[in-house]
């Protein structure tokens, strides 16, 4: 194969979804000079699935992918229709925002980006195979015959490689949404020695709106006072558009079990690894078949479209019973179908064959990012996008790789997930995925990553200033409220009384009375003498620092236990082989996973606290014994 | 260096006039000052050895009169600071101490654990590395699998049943959070959250109790002999004494009234009360009054009951049937070598249900059947406390007792409002501490049981 030298980069990324474009422009603003191939460049950071982003968990990495200097966020701030904040009547740690996109403006406020950041060159193109020598990844060729030679590579292709579409017993290769599959670079990357594995996701179908009778639906509207995902925005966007609910019933689950066999499901055929918190309508009625009824959400796909998304309704049964199982739905009853849900099936780089830098073990300077390594969810892959365009970039500028751990970041929690544990299923990040929840909260998103971001690079010096003022005010609102008594008299009395609190007794610090449930920082406010320095935001940060001390506490315990063992690093080069005492099933995974930490190693299923003592004394051996030497 | 600091019984149990407790870490001291009466150990050289009393903080009981010897770091077995508590010889007094450390911040240590912190600090050779190794995996495999047999089946049932209780509740909530739109996911209230957490704790609680009083399989089962004079009392308990290696032996005169013997019995432990009582007197009835030997019997798990082969019944006998019915007993006819005069079938008749065996101690025979008897009495479940559920592991009992904690700091978060979703980081800990019972602590089961009892997706 003749191709010709299409040029030299710092790095190049494969793929332009939202792991790419994280990805890119991380790496390009660290200084790297950075190429993007895309297959078509009018599907920058498209959705192929819900027009939505955040949601719990998942809005918290939206924050922390901003805090590091990332895209996502500002882009949905500028796109969204709707903006909800979730799970308000519970405690701060859970609360998360999620918006409803306009996907067609999400992409071309991606795009605009992409075309507008110095040091980042955008091109279309198909990459076929990489470029490796002595085990090092060089660049990569596209289908187009060009070479581009780079020293770090970062894949992102999403579900493109060897994508095949289902839908009862249709089925082609194809990318979601009917693009063109990439074909060839899975099987170079099988030739280059990668695992791969089969994982499988679907979409429900879209209708058009003005065929839906919303009378028959219940109003879902954005909140009055929209929020933003962004630390840096400052406008939000007030005209909202409301989602719908409605329900499936006795006649939609008749209709899917009397057509069961021919789901692409169901039908007998082996199939790659769907996931259990992504089911499709047939697996939810098989599965659950004593519930009369189904949740189905009409989203809006964006401010100038008709097409509604029917979020619930994911399936892979053939068009023609789809178009019978929407007519029993109220609401639907006279819907068209614009495009049929179906099932994707696609190839996923099995993640344990990861460094927690994303960069592949096999072959060094190739990383890999997204949905390709087993995740799903647009923001799943927007984290780990920004990772891997860090370190990539670091990895050629020289620096420090940059690991979060799972105290600092839901992203921390992700990509230690994926490579030490694996998964089986496309991954979805979850707040039980967290052990320390309460410390990775959407408001101190900036707290815990804004410093990072800045060290990288990737945060203004103006934002950063402010940055360090809001942690200021915040520290002296806290000790300020240490130092003020409250004492009982008429107007606190009334306070208390609004706010359904017990009577003050005797004089209080008002630290101690922010700490009661029912005391809002703005009933304390009300007795004290008002702070006018505080933002809104500054405030609430204040209240739920001061409110959930005694538990943050606690958790930052369990965190220095746990760094302790993260401190524990375990040489690059050990051999597993040679340590007597491990059990088999330690040894295989450990030279499988190769831990960088003693912290990491105690993550691996199967690998147990003998076999971490053993693992201990082996490393204090070898340090011995060098010190000796 | 390690963080915490880990404890252990650090002598043989079952031989020696002291037995040592040892801490080693960073709190090792100030952990022993807090129970310690004497000087204040946190500003005594290092390396000396100090008279005092060990306290249990909250009740201000006294668990032993001890010697502390106090080593700083770095000049200590392990590099780190070590304390050394020197109790008497004796399992009661040694696991009290011992439990009063754990309740104050240590933490029992693991297998070889000690050896390994030396190693890891530096403080054995290469050449001893490898044995270490083995050591613990041996050690380690061996006390799982130990802990594991020594578990009831039902307290692992029970343990399992609570788990799954608290993974349910769980659950929920992670729906509540991870999906607050699915409106067919009732939302845990408060209300909910109170009774579920209630009802472990109380459960756990009760384990705890038992555990407590329940010194059957940790303290042994406290038996008594009685009898009247000459029918064999001193002989039986020599026997039992001699057949069964005595797990403890102590000195009589030092600091307890009431002397104790441990033997083994087919696996059941025994305390015999008051031994020296009958030693000395050969008959407790005798020695401290009727009303005294009431208490005594009253304490009892088992009373082993005497009687003369070659005696006749009398009044006195009668009595002592009286004075020990509603009790597990065991009737011993000894002296079967020489002829009889006994009525055995009043005896029956007085002993009803309960087992009567026949014995020559001097001859050595029925010894067996005795003991056969008595790890009868005990394993089929005729004692009193036997339908219960025992708990005897310290690291099972420690284990709860942290259970415990975590479900009364939920249940305390509760009242005062804090938001479900916080309290239920505690009932989560609860879940997992109970799991390290029962060595299940695989944190996927929480994600499992969410989408097997809630039908969620796009």
């Amino acid at each position: 194969m003749t191709t010709y030298n299409a040029g030299h980069y710092d790095v190049i990324v494969v793929g332009a979804g939202h792991a790419g474009v994280e990805a890119g422009v991380a790496a390009a603003r660290m200084g790297a000079k950075t190429l993007m191939l895309t297959l078509n460049l009018d599907m920058i950071a498209f959705m192929p699935c819900n027009p939505s982003v955040g949601g719990p968990a998942k809005g918290i990495v939206v924050r922390e992918v901003d805090a590091l200097g990332g895209v996502m966020g500002k882009v949905i701030d500028k796109t969204y229709i709707q903006m909800r904040m979730l799970n308000t009547g519970k405690g701060p740690a859970v609360q998360a925002l999620r918006a409803q996109a306009d996907k067609t403006l999400y992409m071309n406020e991606m795009k605009s980006i992409l075309e507008n950041e110095e040091n980042l060159t955008l091109r279309q193109g198909m990459v076929d195979s990489l470029i490796i020598e002595d085990g090092v990844c060089k660049g990569v060729v596209t289908e187009t015959k060009a070479s581009y030679f780079a020293d770090a590579v970062i894949i992102t292709t999403g579900t493109f490689m060897r994508g095949k579409v289902l839908m009862g017993n249709v089925e082609y290769e194809s990318g979601p949404n009917n693009q063109r599959p990439s074909l060839n670079l899975s099987k170079n990357l099988e030739e280059i020695g990668f695992e791969l594995t089969r994982f499988k996701t679907g979409t429900p179908p879209r209708v058009i709106s003005h065929s839906i009778d919303y009378s028959k639906t219940e109003i879902q509207p954005g909140d009055d006072n929209p929020k933003s995902f962004s630390y840096e925005t400052t406008e939000q966007i007030l005209d909202q558009l409301p989602c719908w609910l409605t329900y499936t019933n006795e006649f939609t689950h008749q209709v899917i079990n009397d057509n069961l066999g021919l789901s692409s499901m169901y039908s007998g055929v082996k199939r790659g690894t769907g996931a259990r918190y992504c089911p499709s309508i047939e697996d939810k009625i098989v599965r659950f078949s004593d519930k009369p009824r189904h949740q189905i959400f009409l989203e809006p796909e964006g401010r100038d479209t008709e097409e509604v998304y029917v979020q619930g309704l994911s399936t892979s049964l053939p068009e023609y019973v789809q178009n019978e199982i929407i007519k029993t739905i109220p609401g639907l009853e006279n819907a068209q179908i614009m495009r049929p849900g179906y099932a994707i099936e696609y190839d996923v780089v099995v993640p344990s064959q990861l460094w927690p830098t994303l960069e592949t073990k096999k072959i060094a300077g190739l990383f890999t990012a997204g949905q390709l390594n087993g995740t799903s969810g647009y923001e799943e892959a927007a984290g780990q996008g920004i990772m891997a365009g860090i370190n990539a970039a670091a990895k050629v500028l020289g620096k420090e790789p940059v690991i979060l751990d799972r105290s600092q970041a839901y992203i921390g929690v992700l990509i230690d997930d994926l490579v030490t544990k694996g998964t089986n299923e496309p991954y979805r990040l979850l707040t039980s995925r967290a052990e320390y929840r309460l410390l990775l909260r959407h408001d101190n998103a900036d707290l815990r990553l804004t410093e990072i971001g800045h060290e990288l690079g990737l945060i203004s010096e103006e934002r950063y200033n402010k940055f360090v003022e809001k942690k200021q005010l915040v520290e002296e609102e806290k000790e300020r409220l240490r130092n003020i008594m409250i004492k009982p008299n008429e107007l606190v009395h009334k306070v208390m009384e609004e706010a359904n609190a017990a009577q003050l007794k005797e004089a209080a610090k008002a630290y101690d009375l922010l700490k009661r449930p029912e005391l809002s920082y703005n009933a304390i406010e009300q007795m004290i003498e008002p702070n006018p320095k505080l933002t809104d935001e500054q405030k609430e940060q204040v209240a739920i620092q001061v409110k959930y001390e005694g538990y943050i506490k606690k958790a930052n315990e369990q965190v220095n236990r746990m760094l302790k063992m993260e401190d524990k690093k375990v040489p690059v080069n050990i051999d597993y082989d040679d340590i007597s005492g491990l059990a088999t099933e330690a040894r295989e995974k450990l030279k499988k996973i190769h831990p960088l930490s003693i912290g990491q190693a105690s993550r691996i299923s199967g690998v147990n606290p003998a076999d971490i003592s053993i693992l201990l004394i082996y490393i204090e051996q070898g340090q011995i014994a060098k010190v000796a030497n | 260096m390690e963080t915490d600091t880990i404890t252990a019984i650090s002598t043989p149990i079952g031989e020696g006039a002291i037995a040592i407790v040892r801490l080693s870490g960073p709190d090792a001291v100030s952990i022993t000052s807090k129970i310690f009466k004497g000087k204040n150990l946190q500003e005594v050289n290092s390396h000396t050895i100090n008279y005092g009393k060990i306290i249990n903080p909250e009740t201000n009981e006294i668990a032993d009169e001890v010697m502390v010897s106090v080593m700083r770091a770095p000049r200590t077995f392990t590099r780190e600071d070590i304390i050394e508590i020197n109790c008497h010889g004796g399992m009661t007094a040694v696991k009290r101490v011992l439990e009063v450390v754990l309740n104050n911040g240590a933490r029992l240590a693991e297998p070889g654990e000690f050896t390994k912190r030396a190693f890891l600090n530096g403080r054995i050779d290469l050449s001893q590395a490898e044995a270490v190794m083995d050591l613990i995996r041996a050690k380690t495999d061996k006390a799982m699998n130990v802990a594991l047999k020594q578990m009831d089946g039902r307290l692992s049932g029970l343990i399992q049943r609570l788990r799954q209780e608290l993974l349910e509740t769980v659950a929920q909530v992670e729906v509540n959070i991870d999906y607050p739109e699915y409106d067919d996911v009732e939302e845990m209230s408060h209300e909910m959250m109170r009774t579920k957490t209630k009802e472990v704790h109380e459960e756990i609680e009760k384990l705890l109790s038992i555990a407590k009083q329940g010194k059957i399989l940790r303290e042994g089962l406290a038996t008594a002999i009685i009898g009247r004079p000459n029918v064999g009392k001193s002989s039986l308990m020599n026997t039992l004494v001699q057949e069964n290696k005595a797990i403890v032996t102590d000195v009589p005169g030092t600091t307890r009234d009431i002397i104790e013997e441990y033997v083994n019995v087919r696996g059941v432990p025994l305390k015999l009360v008051d031994t020296a009582g009958i030693r000395e007197t050969e008959d407790i009835v005798e020695k401290i009054g009727v009303e005294r030997s009431r208490q005594v019997l009253k304490e009892s798990d088992l009373i082993l009951f005497v009687l003369n082969y070659n005696d006749e019944l009398v009044e006195e006998d009668e009595k002592l049937f009286a004075a020990i019915k509603g009790f597990d007993y065991i009737v011993i006819i000894n002296k079967t070598d020489l002829a009889q005069k006994l009525d055995l079938n009043r005896v029956k008749q007085l002993a009803g249900d309960q087992p009567i065996v026949s014995t020559s101690l001097i001859e050595e025979e029925g010894i067996d059947a005795l003991e056969k008897a008595i790890a009868d009495t005990f394993f089929e479940g005729e004692l009193d406390a036997g339908d219960m559920t025992y708990v005897s592991n310290v690291r099972h009992i420690n284990l709860l007792k942290q259970a415990s904690k975590a479900l009364e700091d939920a249940m305390e978060g509760i009242e005062i409002g804090v938001p479900i979703d916080i309290l239920q980081i505690d009932v989560t800990r609860t879940w997992e501490l109970l799991g390290e019972i029962v060595g299940d602590t695989a944190s996927d089961s929480l994600i499992d049981q969410l989408f097997s009892q809630f039908c969620l997706g796009k």
